[in-house]
């Protein structure tokens, strides 16, 4: 059992109020500085209130129904994306959108307004957000929807908690003929060919992504796979499998200079890289790394820091190819980067992430000043190119940086619960 | 299907456990003090399976209402043939030692109600010749312990009691389970530091399900408590005195 209280880069760890909330229906407690805390999936420290209350969401996991004509479920904020799968997939439904691991709370899929593959067809977790209700510290309780009480919806999607605490959402789901995706993997050989398979796919994929070998250099540079599926009908044939777990942590960091670029060379080497015709459970497909639990725990007791940016489209292929060199260089990064194309139907939120271009992930193993000189280096390139960087994900950019990334976060501020904080929020705004 | 009552529907275990009834299609009465929230459990387990879920709204220590209760499920669901008694309060300690008239009363809520009710459904199993009781107590009834003696000693009673009726359905085909959870992650412990021997409420609702389903007669939840348990009783009262346990 994952202790609560902790954050997925198990960086930065900090002492809490833990206060589990159990139903809908009780109102707040008075310990101010209060932040909801989901299922712990989030990276960095927006799930961090160092010395406050974490309100633990996760009691809050009833369905309260669900429309198989329509697929509208309403549900309480703490239930997971892995449940909800649970109720609707055997009856024609899915998620609008999923990001890259089942187990977030619905509740912070939208204070994160996550993504997922995607985004160029279908935009962000927040668009398809029915409705919710907002409970605030005052005892208030706001009905928020693009209709209703508008000014608040938009504040809470990707307001990262801050808000208030969302109780009870109602959300659309997509139909969708089964638990199979039906598509096609493809090397290719610098970002160039990445853009021209994009270009390619993403008229008749529903779900692109690809994977960047972030240790190749020179003739190599931004070399990867292209992987791109439809939901299709499909008898079955083998389940999702049975998920590993990481039983410990070990005493060192298991990625370094050698395990990295032994695993990039074998990953983008071997037979499965190209497939054509490919069928997909939807787990493998959408989630690999919820394959193995707790895999956060192979980068050791100091954790990891993950640093996902976007870049507008123009410029983003030297941006990106700048920030591949400059890791490269450094011998730090991972085995799973991660690039995608947003597309550009607009997120809702006043503090979204996702905005037109491509979006790059990738995780690093925490070296200290090392680690964050590289991080620093690459927001340079970021602002640069008028690009942002996501806060789910981050647990060091600098205040100067957030604020050129988000301008709207003064009009922002006015919507968060006098009450509410995070760590994040005071180490970006309290300059 | 099974037509199942649950007494203390609210509270984390039950809930958990009504889950797994979901999960197989069992039909349910839920009985609670609070309706809106008895209300919210009845959906969502529906939603996960349940072909019937009603509720009855009822304070565990109206005893007198037991069999107007008892008489509401089984109109409801067509008859009932499985209860899992499952309501109590942690008891403060400390108030219990400076006033009779709380420890009373956390005897009547954790003990004696528990009692009546069992009786009661004895009583209606009995003649039907089949039926399962499964019975929430706790670990802390093996043994009374300074920290928390009025709550175990309440647990205790239930365990001696479910014991002896037991062996009297036995015969009659009338199963009585019961169950000594451990430290286990609810919001009635929320208050406590969590270490390693805690278990979630969803562990131990698999565990109560598989002892229903087998028959058992005790189920320590989770299973390493059964030593600890057998250590602790074992320990002779001149040592055990001097302890701070």
């Amino acid at each position: 059992m994952t202790q609560p209280g902790t954050s997925w880069g198990r960086w930065p760890r900090h002492a809490h109020r833990l206060l589990p909330l159990a139903n809908r229906f009780d109102a707040l407690p008075n310990l101010a500085p209060m932040l909801p805390y989901g299922n712990g999936r989030s990276y960095g420290d927006v799930c961090q209130n160092d010395g406050g209350t974490l309100l633990l969401t996760r009691g809050l996991d009833r369905f309260i129904a669900f429309d198989p004509a329509t697929g509208v479920l309403d549900c309480e904020a703490g239930v997971l994306l892995s449940e909800i799968i649970d109720l609707v997939l055997p009856r024609g439904w899915f998620p609008t959108i999923t990001p890259g691991t089942r187990f977030v709370t619905v509740g912070g899929a939208i204070a994160n307004d996550v993504h997922g593959k995607n985004h160029h067809r279908a935009a962000s977790f927040g668009n398809h957000v029915i409705e919710f209700e907002l409970l605030r510290s005052d005892g208030q309780v706001l009905h928020c929807s693009p209709t209703e009480n508008r000014d608040w919806f938009v504040a809470t999607i990707g307001g990262l908690g801050l808000t208030g605490l969302i109780r009870r959402v109602r959300l659309q789901c997509k139909r969708v003929p089964g638990p199979w995706i039906r598509g096609d993997s493809q090397r290719f050989g610098n970002l160039d060919e990445f853009y021209a398979i994009t270009r390619e796919s993403d008229g008749d994929y529903e779900y692109t992504v690809a994977w960047i070998d972030c240790t190749a250099s020179g003739a190599k540079l931004g070399r990867g796979i292209f992987t791109r599926g439809n939901h299709a009908p499909a008898r079955a044939v083998a389940s999702g499998g049975r998920a590993l777990r990481m039983p410990l942590t070990p005493p060192l960091s298991l990625v370094n200079r050698p395990s990295l670029s032994a695993f990039n060379t074998l990953y983008f080497n071997r037979a499965a890289a190209r497939a054509d015709g490919a069928l997909w459970h939807y787990r493998p497909f959408f989630y690999p790394l919820d394959g193995i639990l707790e895999w956060n725990r192979l980068y050791g007791p100091r954790g990891f820091y993950q640093y996902q940016c976007a870049v507008p489209e123009a410029g983003a292929i030297d941006a990106l190819n700048e920030m591949l060199r400059r890791i490269g260089r450094s011998g730090l990064g991972s085995f799973l980067v991660v690039l995608k194309t947003f597309g550009r139907i607009p997120s809702l939120g006043m503090m979204s992430f996702p905005r037109p271009g491509a979006t790059l992930a990738l995780d690093f193993p925490n070296r200290g000043e090392k680690t964050l000189a590289l991080l620093e280096a690459l927001d340079e390139i970021t602002r640069s190119v008028g690009g942002a960087v996501y806060p789910a994900k981050d647990a060091r950019m600098s205040a100067a940086s957030f604020q050129h990334y988000f301008p709207a976060w003064q009009a922002f501020g006015r919507y968060v619960d006098p009450q509410f904080s995070s760590s994040f929020w005071r180490r970006v705004t309290e300059v | 299907m099974k037509r199942i009552l649950i007494m203390g529907a609210t509270s984390a275990i039950a809930e958990a456990t009504a889950r797994e009834f979901a999960q197989r299609g069992d039909a349910m009465f839920l009985v609670g003090r609070n309706s809106a929230r008895l209300n919210a459990i009845a959906d969502d387990l529906r939603l996960r399976g349940a072909p019937t879920v009603e509720t009855f709204v009822l304070d565990a220590r109206e005893i007198a209402a037991y069999p107007r209760m008892l008489d509401d499920a089984s109109r409801r669901l067509g008859g009932l043939d499985t209860a899992l008694i499952a309501h109590g309060t942690l008891s403060d300690q400390a108030a219990c030692q400076v006033s009779v008239e709380a420890m009373l009363e956390e005897f009547l809520i954790n003990g004696l109600s528990t009692m009546a009710l069992c009786t009661e459904l004895a009583n209606r199993f009995e003649p039907q010749g089949r039926g399962m009781i499964a019975v929430i107590s706790s670990v802390a009834g093996d043994r009374g312990r300074q920290s928390n003696y009025v709550y175990g000693s309440a647990k205790a009673a239930v365990t001696a009691f479910t014991s002896g009726l037991r062996q009297r359905l036995y015969p009659k085909g009338v199963q009585v389970l019961t169950i000594k959870p451990g430290f286990v992650d609810t919001p009635m412990t929320a208050a406590f530091s969590k270490g390693p021997l805690w278990a979630t409420p969803a562990d131990v609702a698999k565990h109560i399900v598989r002892a229903m389903t087998k028959a058992r007669p005790v189920l320590y939840t989770p299973w390493f408590w059964w030593p600890i348990m057998a250590i602790i009783k074992s320990i002779p009262e001149l040592v055990f005195r001097r302890l701070k346990l």
